[in-house]
């Protein structure tokens, strides 16, 4: 399964929903094309919503720290929301866990954001 | 047992017991990488390996064709990429062999290093290392060979001891 993604905005903050998988090729150019489009439009109070993403490799988990490094570069913030156990894991083990600001509830992951 | 295949144990093992060895010589394209991942899970799922382990098998397997094939082969035509399942009776033993420039144990960097934390690449080794039991890397100048072991029976919290 390819990865899909769609994004909606709730009081100021861009919630990606992401679905399937982010590996090398499609689902990692989606990531970082979608991220670049927010970006464009100034909307840098973004978060990942990954309850639906059901395998992330190496070449995602590297697109992820992309997406966090060059939101935070130009002054936003990008938070991860609902991370399914492999991800949660995957996140534990690469010691990513603590660096990403991970939610598990949309409504105070949107409120945790700078206003 | 929480099991990835749907037959009952001893079924399963008598499946992948007429199962030696077999291997796969595949182009350095994205497909042979998906190719051999599938192929992994599939084979895991006919052993004795729990739902996590037959996961953590197939992306075991899909960090190091990526590194076959991207980092290795460089995604050449004319370079192939090896893949090979044997099972020796109480372990699947994967051999992923390249063509490209060769690949150093000493040139791997540590990605839990503060310094490479944000990188975007370099964890590949890493997870591979996290997901099997043994890991040997063999430069075989040129090309790599990477050698994973999963051995049966041996739980994933006792799995990293156990790594080379």
């Amino acid at each position: 399964m390819t990865m899909k993604a769609s994004n909606r905005r709730v009081d100021g903050v861009t919630i990606l929903d992401l679905s399937g998988r982010i590996t090398l090729g499609e689902g990692s150019v989606v990531l970082r094309d979608q991220i670049r489009e927010l970006l464009g439009k100034n909307e840098k109070k973004i978060l990942l919503n990954l309850g639906d993403v059901t395998y992330i490799d190496s070449s995602g988990i590297g697109e992820l720290v992309s997406a966090f490094t060059t939101v935070r570069n130009q002054g936003g913030e990008l938070k991860l929301l609902n991370l399914t156990k492999k991800v949660h894991d995957l996140l534990q083990i690469t010691k990513l866990y603590t660096v990403f600001d991970v939610k598990d509830d949309e409504a105070s992951a949107i409120k945790a954001f700078t206003k | 047992m929480g099991d990835c295949g749907g037959a009952t144990l001893s079924a399963r093992k008598n499946e992948f017991m007429t199962l030696e060895r077999v291997s796969y010589t595949l182009d350095s394209t994205l497909d042979s990488v998906n190719k051999a991942e599938q192929t992994a899970e599939e084979l895991a799922a006919k052993m004795p390996f729990e739902e996590e382990d037959c996961h953590r098998i197939a992306m075991a397997v899909r960090e190091a064709a990526v590194n076959a094939v991207l980092h290795g082969n460089a995604y050449d035509p004319k370079k192939k990429m090896t893949v090979s399942f044997e099972n020796t009776g109480n372990a699947l033993v994967i051999k992923i062999v390249d063509q490209g420039r060769g690949l150093r144990d000493e040139d791997i960097p540590d990605p839990l290093a503060e310094e490479n934390l944000l990188k975007q690449s370099g964890r590949g080794i890493f997870l591979i290392r996290s997901f099997m039991d043994e890991v040997k890397i063999r430069n075989l100048e040129p090309g790599t060979e990477i050698t994973l072991v999963k051995h049966i029976g041996q739980s994933s919290e006792t799995a990293t001891e156990g790594r080379q």
